[in-house]
């Protein structure tokens, strides 16, 4: 049965590959600086990589706004977010996948009658709309200093071209093992419950069973990267703009730098200890904030090379993607539960549970018939439960 | 494995625009031993240009292939390798013309000659101007407009000169038969080809001088 559960979370890991790798690898590809193929295959790489050795380690947006009690539950939810970011992947558009997983946990919320963290999701929105702005300053600024820098290095046009293709490589696939170490929790967290005991010996090196859990994690997303990611990383690098390379590295910078600055407690830390207020450690989706650089750079630059139609259709996107995840998480449970009969909660388990934990005083039983009653409950509890 | 891909042809490119240089020197000097009816420098030359029109077209094939095999400069490659044809076709010209004077030996009168050397002087400039634009557009794209300004100079000076010399051809050289003054004008043509070449170089130069600035 296990396996049938993994099957929604190893979807959603093809759709973070076809959708994500195009914030890493989007503008290499789009301005021909680097191949799908070479991308593709150092993404590959470096996300398996990410997920296996650092993937325990990441945080896990599953758990941010509720915790899914029940593994027909996380199976579900995993596959409503699966569901609205290959959707959303096949028309292009990209999308953060936290997003898609928000909207499903809140779908499940309702569903389940738990009530959602307001402070919480407040939180997680606003970085959905800090993302895009705090992608635009960093790319303006990154903007600034490039220009200066070659204003005071004089780089021969082929050289330039090299080593930026060089950087584009090693960006890319330094984003790619964080794509996998971060976002392997989302794909994979909620079964490492069922990750085996056994140890994986490959002679240099041994898995455990989460890391095992992992790899095969990091394998669906390498396998929606080679899939199915072209796409996205069209729109990423062609369709929202023509970038040239000097902006490709730029946009793939500003993402890592936003990336980095909201998610280190020891930049944090050091701005405490001079005195200044703290960095908020927020999670930030990397599709807004790739998307937000380029606007940025867009508009720097007087905002005429924009597809401004292909931005409302991201922007739409993004609105969109909560709310379709959401509700195609509730009427999935709904699903689940009512015609499968898969417990999806802690609390529908509980409720069948509870003629199991009732002690069947019969000095406590008024009647006869009373006594008879319960005792039918059980019975039919015990039908349903097995 | 990137710089040496980019190594080599950076001094490719050094080596084609030296070559394309060299020709438009040589053509100018050809022309001059004509004009000076020294026919054993003059073949010299043509020998010369034969050469280097060889060296420069293997050359620009060489940087083409370079280019696309190896995706350089992905988004600008068409417009460089196009660039790089012109000034080739600069140096086809160039040989193209000088093989007209050997074939079709013109007769050029004695008081013509000071205009026709004037003619080639300018027209040469706009194309040996061409050269250090081109190379600053791979060094320092900021810089291209202080060099390429010289060249849209010296081709409407050219083009001056030019009008100047054929309106001279069939007015004031009342001794000539009319085919010999189309002749002359044929040749005034020739010279004054090598700096409509220039220019367009130049304007595909300004146009990548425009897509490069980020």
């Amino acid at each position: 049965m296990i396996f049938f559960f993994l099957s929604s979370g190893l979807f959603l890991g093809w759709s973070l590959g076809a959708n994500d790798a195009a914030n890493v690898f989007g503008s290499a590809v789009g301005t021909r600086m680097v191949s799908f193929k070479k991308a593709a295959i150092i993404a590959s790489i470096f996300v398996i990589l990410g997920a296996v050795i650092q993937g325990a380690g990441a945080t896990h947006t599953l758990g941010k706004l509720g915790t899914v009690t029940a593994l027909g539950g996380s199976f579900t939810v995993a596959l409503a977010a699966a569901v609205t970011v290959y959707w959303m992947t096949k028309f292009k558009i990209p999308v953060s996948t936290s997003q898609a997983i928000v909207g499903a946990i809140i779908g499940w919320n309702f569903f389940v009658g738990s009530s959602t963290d307001v402070k919480v999701l407040g939180k997680i929105v606003s970085t959905w709309v800090m993302g895009p702005i705090l992608g635009a300053i960093f790319a303006i600024l990154l903007y600034y200093l490039q220009n200066l820098f070659f204003k005071v290095v004089k780089i021969h046009l082929l050289k330039q071209d090299a080593y930026i293709r060089f950087s584009l490589l090693l960006v890319g696939a330094f984003g790619s093992y964080s794509l996998g170490a971060n976002n392997i929790a989302n794909v994979m967290g909620v079964f490492v419950s069922a990750a085996p005991d056994s140890y994986l010996d490959f002679g240099l090196f041994r898995l455990n069973g989460v890391q095992q859990l992992f790899l095969l994690g990091g394998i669906a997303i390498a396998v929606g990267i080679f899939t199915y990611s072209k796409r996205v990383m069209d729109t990423v690098g062609n369709g929202l703009m023509q970038l040239s390379s000097k902006s490709a590295i730029i946009t793939v910078l500003a993402n890592s730098m936003v990336l980095f600055v909201f998610s280190s407690t020891t930049l944090s830390n050091f701005f405490v200890s001079i005195g200044l207020p703290p960095i908020p450690l927020v999670p930030v989706s990397s599709s807004q904030v790739i998307v937000g650089a380029i606007l940025g750079l867009g508009l720097l630059k007087g905002g005429y090379n924009i597809n401004y139609k292909m931005l409302g259709s991201i922007a739409a996107g993004w609105v969109a993607t909560p709310f379709v995840a959401g509700i195609l998480s509730f009427i999935a449970l709904f699903f689940i539960s009512n015609v499968f009969l898969i417990p999806v909660s802690s609390k529908s388990v509980v409720k069948k549970q509870e003629p199991k934990i009732i002690k069947i005083d019969s000095s406590q039983i008024k009647s006869k018939n009373e006594a008879e009653d319960t005792s039918d409950t059980l019975l039919k509890t015990k039908k349903i439960l097995n | 494995m990137f710089f040496k891909k980019t190594k080599t042809t950076i001094r490719d490119i050094d080596e084609f625009l030296d070559t394309v240089d060299q020709g438009i020197l040589v053509f100018k000097e050809g022309v001059k031993s004509y004009l000076n009816e020294d026919n054993e420098s003059f073949q010299k030359n043509l020998e010369n240009l034969y050469q280097l029109e060889a060296k420069a077209d293997k050359k620009v094939l060489r940087i083409q292939n370079e280019f696309f095999e190896h995706s350089l400069i992905p988004q600008y490659s068409a417009e460089v390798v196009k660039l790089l044809d012109s000034l080739d076709d600069i140096i086809d010209t160039a040989k193209e013309n000088l093989y007209q004077y050997d074939v079709e030996i013109p007769f050029i009168p004695k008081k013509l000659k000071d205009d026709f050397l004037k003619l080639l002087d300018v027209s040469c400039s706009a194309a040996e101007a061409a050269i250090p634009a081109v190379r600053s557009f791979f060094n320092n794209p900021s810089s291209v407009k202080d060099n390429e300004h010289r060249v849209y100079f010296y081709e409407k000076e050219t083009d001056g000169l030019a009008a100047d010399l054929k309106r001279k051809i069939f007015k004031e050289t009342k001794h000539l038969k009319l085919s010999q003054k189309i002749h002359l004008r044929y040749f005034t043509l020739h010279i004054e080809q090598i700096s409509d070449k220039a220019e367009y170089s130049a304007r595909i130069l300004s146009a990548l001088a425009i897509k490069t600035k980020d």
